[in-house]
């Protein structure tokens, strides 16, 4: 479709996002595999934007994965989303910002659920009553914590040192952008941009100077497919969604793929190493692949912050090809170093796919002393 | 009566059928929501990764559940197919009448598991599995998924970076800015055991509690009629098979 065409697409879905005043509620799926990601989300909102961000530590999962896997009933998922309502509410917030793609997208549908059947809201207002005694409010807002970034990506472009345009030739970087598929898939109406022609990372990329690549299965899973990973035996349903993507995105020859899903770039990242080593294919430049980053990890670079805080050395895929482009200042030497410098080992170096600084080169102006 | 889902839980005597499932089905919000009238396009195996994949087809089951023919029905609550897909909800995106097939297969998984049939099938038997890790961890750490219970070992795909991790947590997650497991907001804190507590008891008064035992109950079951080791340990033979074992009948050539 023609740009122009999309454009207006995209205007008939629109929602209200909040600004400020958030209650956070974190990812099962980030903690365990990019937990930096998150702290990066928080640093750009309270440190460079100044907005307020409340978290309660006893706040838990929203059992999501769980009921995807279909191991924990309807009723008890929607009982234990409602105490996170009610941790809000306790708190004195209105505005929930998600962290997690399947929290966001069971959370819309269970008030989705409550608005077409008062009856069950009723219901689970009296498990919670029963449970724990607490009671809630709706959160006036909902919003994922990369519709938050979106909304803002014109005073974070204003502030941004680092672009999406190589900083030798000045052509802008090619961005592939993964959209989680409970982001919008079931309510169209809830996602910026929709289902079909989302625009929230492309909008956030196209306001740090990237261009988008539009590829033939744009809109395919990553694989996650819940049980269809989690079980050994089922893994293959999971590595084959990630393969026809990478395949699907590589004659593009994209500099990076973002993504807005918790387990989206778990997935993009770790199966170009299990493609890699099991059949001795990369899909990056000189052996490496193409680096997969989060929505935070994106705008932490394009704001300065340091590569090996934000957490790019808990990747499989190296981004050092990214930020020799970008031309964002790293030293290679601190990569695996712990915060004082102390040296805590480094990984082992995968069979195929290159990493670090393997094959790459770099001028000297980009290194910090 | 059992609080899950709202349903006393059915006992499906083998080969006598005397449950009315397509009224259980509807019974289930999901269902009502994920049958609006399905026209038999096929538009939703078209974009079906798992229809891609595994040999599976949204359309049959759409098909199947409206003709409210109660033997189709309980082949697929006895079979594999209900276990392919893979939850994305592309399906409910493209369907010109605003069917979502996901949703229908998420009722009949959960009727699948209350009346026991869940264990007559290879991919409905592995509930066990799901039950005994992501299940037991969520009331366990308060987390669904876990890094420290998922090992390199059953893990491969992790890569060499996955086990740098797992030796240096606590000077990698000093360096984000976090206590590692500590007590205030941040990755993978400790849950407080007072939450931990609400949730135990939300699962209680839910009817988790009662359906994992009822999982075990009718594993347990099967794995006597297969004559397999069963016991709580993950790697039980009969757990152990669940987990690891494709019987390679499900994918397309």
């Amino acid at each position: 479709m023609k740009l122009e065409g999309k454009r207006r697409l995209w205007q008939e879905y629109q929602k209200d996002i909040a600004t400020d005043k958030f209650f956070y509620v974190r990812s099962c799926v980030r903690q365990n595999f990019f937990p930096a990601a998150e702290q990066t989300f928080l640093r750009i909102l309270q440190q460079t934007l100044g907005k307020t961000v409340y978290e309660n530590p006893g706040h838990t999962t929203c059992t999501g994965i769980g009921y995807h896997c279909d191991v924990v009933p309807l009723n008890t998922t929607m009982t234990v989303v409602a105490r996170q309502f009610a941790l809000m509410t306790e708190a004195g917030y209105e505005n929930l910002a998600v962290s997690c793609i399947t929290s966001f997208g069971l959370y819309t549908e269970i008030l989705e659920t409550w608005h077409h059947f008062p009856e069950i809201e009723e219901q689970t207002r009296e498990f919670l009553r029963k449970a724990t005694g607490r009671e809630f409010m709706i959160p006036k807002n909902l919003a994922h914590a990369s519709d938050i970034l979106y909304k803002l990506r014109h005073e974070i472009a204003a502030k941004a040192p680092f672009r999406l345009i190589n900083h030798i030739t000045g052509e802008p970087l090619k961005v592939v952008e993964h959209i989680g598929c409970h982001y919008s898939k079931m309510f169209p109406h809830k996602g910026i941009g929709g289902a079909e022609y989302p625009y929230v990372l492309v909008g956030l990329a196209e306001a740090l100077g990237g261009e988008i690549v539009d590829y033939p299965e744009r809109r395919h899973c990553c694989g996650f497919g819940f049980r269809q990973y989690v079980v050994r035996a089922n893994r293959g349903y999971s590595l084959s969604c990630s393969k026809k993507k990478f395949d699907s995105m590589e004659p593009y020859k994209p500099d990076l793929i973002i993504t807005n899903c918790p387990g989206c770039p778990y997935f993009l990242d770790r199966w170009q190493y299990v493609v890699g080593e099991m059949e001795g294919k990369t899909y990056g430049e000189n052996g490496h692949g193409i680096p997969v980053l989060t929505y935070e990890e994106l705008v932490g670079l394009a704001l300065g912050y340091d590569p090996w805080d934000i957490g790019l050395q808990t990747h499989q895929v190296s981004s050092e090809p990214l930020l020799i482009k970008m031309g964002v200042p790293f030293d290679p030497s601190k990569k695996y170093a712990g915060k004082k410098g102390e040296n805590i080992g480094r990984p082992a170096k995968p069979g195929t796919l290159k990493i670090d600084m393997d094959a790459l080169h770099i001028h000297e102006s980009i290194l910090t002393s | 009566m059992c609080p899950y889902a709202g349903h006393a839980y059915i006992c499906v005597i083998k080969k006598t059928i005397t449950v009315d499932y397509y009224k259980e089905l509807s019974s289930d919000v999901r269902f009502v929501e994920g049958l609006t009238g399905c026209l038999h396009c096929g538009t939703c195996t078209a974009i079906c990764p798992a229809a891609e994949f595994y040999n599976y087809d949204p359309r049959i089951v759409a098909e199947t559940v409206q003709t409210r023919d109660n033997n189709k029905i309980h082949e697929l609550l006895t079979g594999n197919m209900i276990w392919y897909c893979g939850e994305c909800m592309s399906c409910k995106t493209r369907c010109p009448r605003n069917n979502a097939p996901g949703l229908l297969i998420m009722a009949l998984r959960a009727l699948s598991v209350r009346t026991g049939l869940f264990t007559e099938s290879e991919k409905g038997r592995q509930q066990l599995v799901l039950k005994r890790t992501m299940g037991e961890w969520i009331l366990k750490y308060g987390y669904c998924l876990y890094r420290e219970e998922m090992t390199v070992e059953d893990h491969p795909e992790q890569g060499p970076t996955w086990e740098w991790q797992n030796k240096n947590l606590e000077k990698l997650f000093e360096r984000f800015g976090v206590k590692y497991r500590g007590d205030e907001p941040g990755p993978l804190r400790k849950i407080p055991q007072e939450a931990l507590d609400e949730l135990q008891r939300i699962f209680d008064v839910t009817g988790a509690t009662r359906l994992f035992e009822f999982i075990e109950e009718k594993s347990a079951e099967k794995a006597a009629e297969m004559g397999l080791e069963f016991d709580n340990r993950l790697d039980c033979r009969y757990v152990n098979q669940l987990y690891n074992l494709d019987s390679g009948i499900h994918t397309k050539d």
